[in-house]
């Protein structure tokens, strides 16, 4: 076996500003902006990159195919490996997972890890319906399952809007967040049009150009660095999107993905071990959903977490303190970010939005019909448990 | 290191255009690769795949192969938009960690639902190259005028790359072109883009292919002769074709170097060189000499499902250790314009 014993860390994070157009760059411009930050955060140039690995989510958005073959050159990947991923909305934490893998694999010290949607480029919602007229969008395919889990749960209406108004006001604390809110309140999320049953406006996230970089390095190289956020875990789960019985409101690849990630990390009580989590969550609901669908809550009592304002940044388990996908959604950089916000977290590199004294936190997204996960924990010391 | 090997691989025929769907040919081909392997489905620890939405015109369009592959219970899965050549290099990575000992690797590619003259000019720079509706048949032209000019080939070559690419793909069950040719007759052939003709451009196919990797002593008990990857590594050239020289691939030469290739000679090499020239690029990059037997196959040039192409080269590789009984062979993948991105992988017979 190689290095895999020993934790890699994340020693470099860079993020763009997100923002519904960034008409001020290319696409080659916004992900090196990403990557140059990343690499000056890590105090690195270009040439001390062993690796590069890049991910987005469908090439139709942007209507460029395989786009890491042009944007090689703007990464400086000449003459070094660079894989693609590309697992649906799951895709950014996988591809900051796919790097960690190069690592733990023993053949590079330092791995430069890029993710990235310039959605104003293309149409993101013409690209989800196959470039065929008529796509219902993500909003309508979660809608069903969302009121299956108020059904279900017993959860009251103004659950869903207590998430948005709480992420929109964190990320007024985060600089690289897309939508700003400051006044955002209950009755205007309420009051906001209906876009897919339960789902009003407000509670949707936004259509924004970005991307997020992270390097990873071995651990030997990772313990030269001053504030290394060691991946104790990583874990990948898939499952068929439709079958009579799936339950679609907790999938059971979601279950088993956190399972793995949980047990792999030596967390044996998740809720208490684990103090921020960064979730994918596109539409309101999905924060008490996947409180419940990764075991971070019991059954039926997520709802009451988000209720009591625990997922607050000053709660006893906040959830997304950088104001979320429903603050930013540069869909196959969201899950990297995800990944990238749960690192800074636990380097205490969070600014405003820092949940205090944080030294464990996950990152986590999902994907396609709710059926591809992808999640991380990231620690502020290599053995934490 | 953890020792790696293949022990089971499976392709469908390559076709102009299958009525079948991604799911069925991979339903297909995953099962050869699992039966070969003597495994149960249940027993693969990782899964990885490689296709491209691009080819399929639908956003996703990987998402329902997992259907061909029964992802429930839950699987650990990946999927790369590249060759399953490096979907495979991805799974070879994940096995190093130890913690697995079975990956499935699969890769499917139809051509025939698009066009690819409109397709694959948008794989380049969308703002200096795609407007332009530069299409790999001119790019690959360009290639092939500038290796002219060199003096390192000549138009004979290509044309003596073209029939013995179709002859040795008489008798493969998955080639799409084959048959005995004459060298003078093909010279005769007029252009497509100067100086290639038709037959130094590759056919248009629809086809999929899967491989099962196992680790170490595992990969040992399952077959007679797994074919081990004593070394594998993938590189990627500057994208502007301006801005680099066509006539020689810098990524081949570095990736044969990280696999190891200067460590022995090898018997076979199966390369993929879609357009002719590119067989003589591809040697050089690699050093070739004449004893090794280039694509007993027939290459890309006899079948070219792209997104499988790669990992196809692969299984031919490792069929030679396998089923031949050779000792050392490459197998080279080659993704993007004009020989941008290259994979290089060595089987062995032995651990």
């Amino acid at each position: 076996m190689s290095s895999s014993t020993q934790p890699p860390g994340v020693i470099g994070i860079g993020q763009t500003k997100y923002s519904k157009a960034r008409t001020d760059v290319s696409i080659p411009g916004l992900v090196r902006e990403a990557a140059s930050r990343a690499l000056d955060d890590a105090g690195l140039d270009w040439g001390d990159i062993d690796a590069l690995v890049m991910g987005k989510a469908p090439d139709i958005f942007e209507g460029v195919m395989q786009p890491e073959l042009f944007l090689a050159d703007a990464l400086g990947a000449n003459g070094k490996p660079m894989l693609r991923v590309h697992t649906a909305g799951s895709v950014g934490c996988s591809t900051a997972n796919v790097a960690t893998d190069a690592v733990k694999g023993g053949r590079f010290k330092r791995v430069l890890a890029v993710a990235w949607e310039k959605q104003a480029e293309g149409n993101a919602q013409w690209g989800l319906g196959g470039g065929k007229s008529g796509s219902m969008g993500a909003g309508g395919i979660f809608a069903p399952w969302v009121r299956a889990y108020i059904s279900r749960s017993g959860a009251p209406e103004h659950i869903g809007w207590k998430v948005a108004v709480k992420d929109r006001l964190n990320a007024v604390k985060n600089p690289y967040a897309h939508l700003k809110l400051p006044d955002i309140t209950i009755e205007k999320v309420r009051d906001s049009m209906m876009l897919w049953d339960p789902i009003h406006f407000l509670e949707s996230c936004p259509s924004s150009d970005g991307a997020c970089a992270i390097v990873v390095a071995d651990h030997e190289t990772a313990k030269t660095h001053s504030s290394a956020a060691w991946v104790l875990a990583t874990s990948m789960r898939s499952e068929l999107g439709q079958f009579p019985g799936r339950d679609t409101v907790r999938p059971q690849a979601g279950i088993d993905c956190s399972a793995a990630l949980y047990k792999d990390a030596g967390i044996a009580n998740p809720r208490e071990q684990i103090d921020v989590a960064e979730l994918y969550v596109p539409f309101s609901w999905y924060e008490p959903m996947w409180l419940e669908g990764h075991d971070l809550a019991d059954l039926g009592e997520g709802w009451k977490m988000t209720d009591r304002g625990e997922t607050e940044i000053t709660g006893s388990f906040p959830v997304n303190p950088s104001g979320g996908v429903l603050s930013s959604n540069p869909i196959g950089a969201s899950g990297m970010i995800r990944f990238a916000e749960a690192a800074l977290q636990v380097q205490g590199k969070a600014g405003e939005h820092q949940v205090e004294g944080a030294k464990v936190a996950i990152g986590h997204a999902y994907g396609a019909m709710a059926q591809y996960f992808a999640m991380a924990v990231l620690a502020s010391e290599p053995a934490p448990f | 290191m953890v020792d790696v090997a293949i022990v089971g691989y499976g392709q469908v025929p390559s076709v102009r255009s299958t009525e079948i769907t991604e799911t069925q040919m991979v339903l297909d081909v995953t099962q050869q690769a699992i039966g070969m392997a003597g495994v149960d489905r249940h027993d693969i620890g990782f899964t990885v795949s490689g296709s491209c939405d691009y080819l399929a015109g639908q956003a996703f369009a990987f998402v329902q192969t997992i259907e061909a592959i029964g992802a429930w219970p839950p699987i650990s899965e990946s999927h790369v938009e590249m060759d399953g050549a490096w979907a495979m290099y991805e799974g070879f990575t994940r096995l190093q960690e130890g913690d697995v000992d079975l990956v499935l690797v699969y890769s499917h590619g139809r051509s025939s639902p698009g066009k690819p003259e409109q397709v694959y000019p948008l794989q380049l720079d969308p703002y200096h190259l795609a407007p332009l509706g530069l299409d790999p048949w001119s790019l690959a032209a360009l290639q092939a005028r500038a290796l002219l000019d060199t003096g390192v080939a000549t138009e004979r070559d290509f044309a003596e790359v073209v029939a013995r690419n179709r002859a040795n793909a008489i008798g493969n069950e998955h080639a799409q072109v084959s048959g005995k040719f004459d060298v003078d007759a093909l010279l005769a052939e007029p252009y497509v883009r100067e100086p290639l003709r038709r037959h130094d451009l590759p056919p248009i196919s629809d086809g999929a292919a899967a491989v099962v990797l196992a680790a170490g002593d595992k990969a040992a008990s399952l077959v007679d002769r797994p074919a081990w990857i004593s070394g594998i590594d993938h590189r990627i050239d500057i994208h502007q074709p301006g801005m680099r020289d066509l006539t020689v691939s810098p990524s081949t030469t570095l990736a044969a170097e990280g696999a190891g290739l200067a460590s022995g000679p090898v018997q076979v090499a199966e390369l993929s060189a879609p357009f002719s020239p590119q067989e003589v690029i591809v040697r050089n990059a690699l050093g070739l000499d004449d004893s090794v037997v280039v694509n007993p196959s027939g290459g890309a040039l006899a079948a070219n499902p792209v997104m499988v192409t790669g990992l196809v080269r692969i299984i031919e590789a490792a069929r030679q250790v396998t089923e031949q009984g050779r000792d050392r062979v490459l197998a080279h993948a080659t993704a993007g314009q004009a020989l941008q991105q290259n994979l290089v992988c060595i089987l062995e017979g032995s651990r």
